[in-house]
């Protein structure tokens, strides 16, 4: 085999480039693979109890949350779609919504579910092209300064209030915006025609 | 068909993904998410973001005892709590807040209805019923204010409300939103103005509104 021969099959490539996190996860929802679930565990409840923790929240109530999160992975794992979302912004929602609910008291309001079309095969590109972004996401915010980085952990992890918000100047987003947006655009789902069947 | 051309601002959608703003806002959000593929994919580029941080978190240690704790609960069997769905013209998080019923309306007067789906001290939200040519019943709000047709259009000084358009607006806009021809026009409201019966109060046109 030379380096020149195209690849004989560019989807399984594509699959292969994922994150360990993405292909633990596709586990999870796929076969229900609980060594894959260990290895989530492993890597996100530490940094659960970390970021829970940092809110003000103690040792014990973080645990508890913790708990409530991974179980959520577990038996929601039919709800991630990697077409528009990276596993720990999966999971970063799943903890927020779940501290709002113990730590307010309020029940959150949350949007409709979109399943993905369990017919339509996965777009592996549509995938990788995501974690790319996530990957740009990552290094965009490395090389913040200090004080914007601050910032901008402070916002998500709910310690800014809306006012504050709008008054920061929050990282571009576009680009990975209109990535989702393929994403969401692969889904059939009444997002799109809600004005046609009113 | 017509696509929706009022959105949530951008600050407003990090608000919400971050978990700051309060639950009336946070209900108007949560139902636009569920009309608009634009503001969709913004509000998951949020969520992208916060997994990033997520990610750059520093661990904390766990008790030895919660991984073997959570791993042995996989196999219980768990009840899943039904999700609210869409019904008609009510989308899946207004369902929720009115726990799967139908809203319960009460007149003020001029044709003009209301039902409160939740409020507290920091603010409210409720559905409105217009009847065409009239407006919007008129509050004070100090805040912020958000406005989202789920029937029928309304008109203001700023343009025009159809389906899926969310109206934000703060202290410093004097409008009057006055329903069009067309079925009445039903909103979900929320504002900073506290939960009183009478805090919204039909107001009486001028005659150069016409239908
Ligand atoms: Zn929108």
């Amino acid at each position: 085999m030379t380096q020149e021969s195209p690849s004989s099959d560019p989807a399984a490539d594509a699959l292969h480039a994922l994150s360990q996190e993405t292909l633990w996860m596709l586990a999870v929802r796929d076969t229900r693979d609980k060594v894959a679930f260990a290895a989530l565990f492993d890597h996100f409840a530490p940094r659960l109890k970390g970021f829970i923790m940092r809110s003000g929240t103690g040792s014990g109530q973080a645990e508890e949350i913790v708990q409530d999160v991974m179980l959520t992975v577990w038996r929601k794992s039919a709800m991630f779609d990697p077409q528009r979302a990276q596993v720990s912004g999966w999971i970063y929602q799943i903890a927020r919504n779940r501290q709002i609910d113990v730590i307010r008291k309020e029940n959150r309001p949350v949007p409709e579910e979109l399943h993905a079309d369990q017919a339509t095969e996965p777009d592996a590109q549509q995938m990788l092209g995501l974690e790319q972004e996530a990957c740009k996401l990552k290094t965009a915010i490395g090389r913040l300064k200090p004080d914007q980085r601050e910032m901008i952990e402070k916002a998500y992890l709910g310690e800014l209030t809306h006012q504050e918000i709008k008054s920061q100047t929050g990282l571009p987003l576009g680009t990975i915006k209109s990535r989702i947006r393929l994403g969401l655009e692969k889904l059939r789902h009444e997002l799109k025609d809600m004005r046609s069947d009113g | 068909m017509a696509e929706i051309t009022h959105h949530i601002p951008d600050h407003v959608l990090a608000a919400y993904a971050t978990g700051s703003l309060s639950e009336p806002y946070a209900l108007v959000v949560a139902t636009h998410l569920s009309m608009c593929l634009e503001c969709r994919a913004n509000y998951e580029a949020h969520q992208m973001l916060g997994g990033a941080v997520l990610e750059m978190a520093s661990t904390e240690a766990l008790s030895g005892d919660l991984k073997t704790g959570v791993m042995a609960m996989l196999d219980t069997p768990v009840v899943p709590q039904p999700a609210h769905s869409r019904s008609g013209i009510y989308p899946g998080p207004v369902m929720a807040a009115l726990k799967g019923r139908p809203p319960r309306w009460k007149s003020l007067g001029l044709g003009v209805r209301q039902c409160i789906l939740t409020g507290n001290s920091e603010g409210s939200v409720r559905l409105l019923y217009i009847p065409p040519g009239q407006a919007v019943p008129d509050h004070g709000h100090n805040g912020l204010e958000l406005t989202l047709v789920l029937q029928g259009s309304f008109v203001d000084e700023t343009g025009r409300f159809d389906v899926g358009d969310a109206e934000v607006a703060d202290q410093d806009l004097e409008h009057t939103p006055v329903a069009e021809a067309g079925p009445p026009c039903i909103c979900l409201a929320a504002t900073d103005a506290p939960l009183r019966f009478n805090a919204f109060v039909p107001r009486l046109l001028q005659p150069i509104f016409r239908i």
